[in-house]
């Protein structure tokens, strides 16, 4: 499916971990990461999925992020929405300590 | 790829053959299954003979030939495969092997003073390993609490003599 | 208690300086991922869910006031806060930076403590029953044994690249509080007829995916040839143990394959092979200098019963019922073991803040010479408190919020992390631990249903020893979904046996009420003062069966 489309791929997000600190990480368009999951880049049915996991490759031999990955998403009203409670869980904090992790800032 | 023997980078005059090649007079590694198959030309051969063991391969299975080999190298296939730790301890220890001890594969700068302490005196290691990194790394801590093959005194023994 | 002599130190602070420079390579970049993991990991470092996770070594549970506090001082300064004690009797912090780690290694370093080999496939920080020095039970402290394994095992060149990690836990009391038939090695101290020191060696126990009990391979190892019994377990470990599957690659796996009979034929060759070889005997006077730090205390002369601690438990009723399931027998005259329960209802199992931290620290030193200890059920144990100081102890309990009187009830759960922070979780443990507890939270209630060990992992590796809980919980992953499957009828004493699987598993908003079913069915069944445990033995599992899916 190397960068062609295909219409029944659900969007999907790129993330990775942080080397620094671990912190959760999300792909902007520009090749840039950020910690929130509101500011990743969506991918639409598999398109550029191929040419982001390479530049993310040289970022992790760069030192700069570890283990990158793509998830699936849902787009609802504008909100993305993770098809996992692990990505849910990765883009907000524990679920039992609401003052620590991305929610809390 | 470089070869550090007794802490000094060593040129490495050993031919590896593979199990078909037709062997010269230099000094040559062979496989264990070449050994086993051609025990007695090896034997009557007249240079140098080495060994490789993989990971797998116990020197259990030449412990009454030792005396046949000027080298020993054992293969790390991958740096979280630690049996050739056991091997190299049981050459020198159970087996009495006193020659070139050669740890070869997957060597990590981290490993090397366990690997010294079990037993290798020679190392295939990649660019980034100088003897002075050599050096650094196989003397990282100080004491050590239980009894191997090189000549460390545990801290047990310390602490009695004290 | 153990105290570091200089090599001891030495050794600490090497490993502090060599891990200070493989951080430095790691963030340079001189070094990979895959090379800088084994050594993260040989240092307790985890990435999870969030962030770094760091879990520091307690060796077989033991720690003071002084290490306490320090690890207070590294929740406020380098951490959220907080700590969370694990089952094995370690403490993990969810959110060190990677460049910090050093600091706090070398902070614990100045109080003894340090992270070496918590993770990895090394023979990780040996465990031990909690109330070790103080249970009346015992036969011998197996401390001093599992300092010396400790000792042995730290930094060992030939056993820290194994198939797979390996654990060993340490008893020395009839009672068996340290669960040494579900470890790698179980050791248990025992006495033979000439009255020698010695220990039985249990080998390839283990929950996880493939939960079995260890086998007896020797019946008497005498004490000063442990190490060298340990060490040709070991290495016939090392060299047969499975390295092609990362899942049957623990020592159980081996046993079984190999069969009991095979295996007590291979350490016996290797450890006969040590006796001449080896030179792993320890000298007496090793065994006496570590023997005599675990000295017992100075317990003054007392009565067998305090008369103000019997009136206080007639006369205040909360008091006593914290007495009834929070207290342990103690072998001294006049003094109990007190536990402090980490399971405050509705709360997460095993945390603890820095503050609550500073007074267990300040009430050790006050009224348990100075020990503490982590339990396995990720609970605190204060050892030795004399009987008349227990009241004033528990108003001071009970203000730090640590007094709640559950121990071994159906609120004292144990609970993995799971998915709020672990990375390789299938559902979320804790929250269905605080749901359960909620449910049980009246006294009456726990009181009326008695001994009762819930115990939740979110996966299969088993963190959360769902396979020995009266009632097991498993976390599983059903599309992305958590889904929960309960087993009944686990144990993890001196009559160890695995849960047997109910049937199909409950989403996370049924659980708690499947899990309420099943007490009550218990409740409905049993025969006077027959225990959970006893009446699923008693009863199998059909009426659960029954109770939670019908007839079909
Ligand atoms: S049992 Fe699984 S989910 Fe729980 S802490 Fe262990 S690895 Fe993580």
């Amino acid at each position: 499916m190397a960068g062609k489309s295909n219409k029944t791929l659900p969007p999907q997000v790129l993330t990775a971990n942080q080397l620094f600190d671990g912190d959760v990480v999300y792909w902007r368009e520009d090749g840039t990461w950020a910690q929130d999951l509101p500011d990743a880049f969506i991918f639409e049915a598999g398109a550029g999925i191929e040419a982001a996991l390479v530049r993310a490759e040289a970022d992790v031999e760069a030192s700069k992020i570890l283990d990158p990955y793509m998830f699936a998403v849902s787009i609802d009203e504008g909100i993305i929405h993770p098809s996992s409670v692990r990505e849910t869980i990765r883009a907000k904090g524990p679920t039992v300590r609401l003052d620590l992790g991305k929610q809390a800032a | 790829m470089a070869l550090i023997k007794n802490g000094a980078f060593a040129d490495d005059t050993w031919i590896d053959a593979n199990d078909n090649e037709a062997l010269t007079d230099q000094a040559t590694v062979v496989s264990l299954h070449r050994w086993q198959s051609e025990t007695d030309v090896l034997k009557s051969r007249n240079a140098p003979l080495g060994l490789r063991l993989d990971a797998g391969e116990s020197p259990e299975a030449i412990a009454d030939d030792i005396d046949q080999f000027d080298l020993i190298k054992l293969n790390f296939p991958a740096f979280k495969d630690g049996r050739a730790y056991s091997y190299a301890r049981m050459l020198r220890q159970r087996y009495g092997y006193t020659r070139e001890l050669r740890a070869t594969g997957n060597v990590l700068r981290s490993q090397l003073q366990f690997m010294h302490r079990v037993g290798f005196d020679a190392f295939e290691v990649d660019e980034r390993i100088t003897p002075e990194v050599y050096a650094e790394e196989v003397s990282r801590l100080h004491e050590v609490y239980q009894p191997s093959v090189d000549d460390e005194h545990p801290v047990f023994e310390k602490r009695v003599k004290k | 208690m153990y105290r570091y002599d200089e090599f001891d130190a030495s050794l600490v602070k090497d490993r502090v300086d060599q891990f200070r420079d493989q951080v430095a390579l790691r963030i340079s970049g001189e070094i990979t991922e895959d090379e800088f993991k084994p050594l993260r990991l040989m240092n307790g470092l985890y990435l999870q869910l969030h962030a770094y996770m760091l879990r520091v070594a307690i060796p077989y549970g033991t720690f003071d006031s002084r290490q306490m506090r320090m690890l207070a001082h590294i929740a406020d300064k380098y951490d959220k806060g907080y700590g969370h004690f694990t089952t094995r009797q370690n403490i993990q912090y969810n959110w060190p930076k990677l460049d910090e780690v050093p600091d706090i290694l070398r902070d614990l370093a100045t109080v003894e403590m340090h992270a070496i080999q918590t993770s990895g496939n090394c023979i990780r920080n040996v465990t031990s029953d909690q109330y070790a020095g103080a249970a009346k039970d015992e036969i011998e402290d197996p401390r001093p044994w599992c300092e010396m394994i400790r000792q042995w095992s730290s930094f060992h060149p030939e056993f820290s690249f194994l198939p797979r990690k390996f654990k060993i836990a340490v008893t020395g009391a009839a009672h068996d509080r340290a669960a040494i038939q579900v470890h790698d090695i179980g050791a248990t101290l025992t006495h033979n007829d000439n009255g020698e020191t010695g220990f039985t060696i249990y080998v390839g126990g283990g929950l996880g995916r493939t939960p079995m009990l260890g086998k007896k391979i020797r019946d008497f190892v005498p004490r000063a040839e442990l190490l060298a019994y340990l060490e040709a377990v070991m290495r016939v470990y090392n060299m047969h143990g499975r390295r092609d599957n990362l899942y049957k690659a623990r020592i159980k796996i081996l046993v079984h394959e190999i069969g009991a009979e095979e295996m007590i034929r291979l350490v016996d060759a290797e450890y006969e092979d040590i006796q001449k070889n080896g030179a792993l005997g320890l000298p007496e006077e090793e065994i006496a200098r570590i023997l005599n730090y675990f000295a017992p205390p100075a317990f003054e002369p007392l009565d067998e019963t305090d008369t103000s601690y019997a009136e206080k438990l007639n006369g205040d009723l909360a008091f006593a019922n914290w007495a009834k399931t929070n207290i342990a027998e103690h072998k001294a005259p006049g003094y109990a073991i007190v536990n402090l329960s980490l399971k405050p209802i509705g709360d997460i199992p095993g945390d603890i803040s820095a503050e609550q931290m500073y007074a267990v620290a300040d009430l050790a030193e006050r009224y348990s010479f100075d020990e503490i200890r982590a339990t396995h059920e990720q609970n605190l144990t204060l050892p030795h408190v004399k009987q008349s100081d227990l009241y004033e102890l528990w108003q001071k309990l009970t203000d730090q919020g640590l007094a709640t009187p559950n121990i071994g009830l159906a609120s004292d759960i144990i609970a993995c992390p799971g998915l709020d922070y672990c990375n390789l979780a299938n559902a979320r443990s804790i929250p269905l631990a605080q749901e359960i507890s909620n449910r049980f939270a009246d006294l009456d209630r726990q009181h009326n249903v008695g001994p009762l060990k819930i115990k939740i992992s979110g996966c299969i590796n088993a963190c959360g020893h769902h396979h020995v809980g009266h009632i097991g919980i498993l976390g599983v992953d059903r599309k992305g979904k958590e889904y929960y499957q309960i087993s009944l009828g686990g144990s993890a004493d001196e009559n160890t046996s695995v849960g047997k699987i109910l049937g199909p598993s409950f989403d996370e908003h049924s659980i708690t009420d499947a899990v309420e079913t099943v007490v009550n069915t218990y409740l409905g069944l049993r025969e006077d003062g027959e225990t959970f445990l006893a009446a699923v033995g008693r009863v199998g599992l059909e009426p659960f069966k029954e109770a939670l899916y019908g007839t079909d």
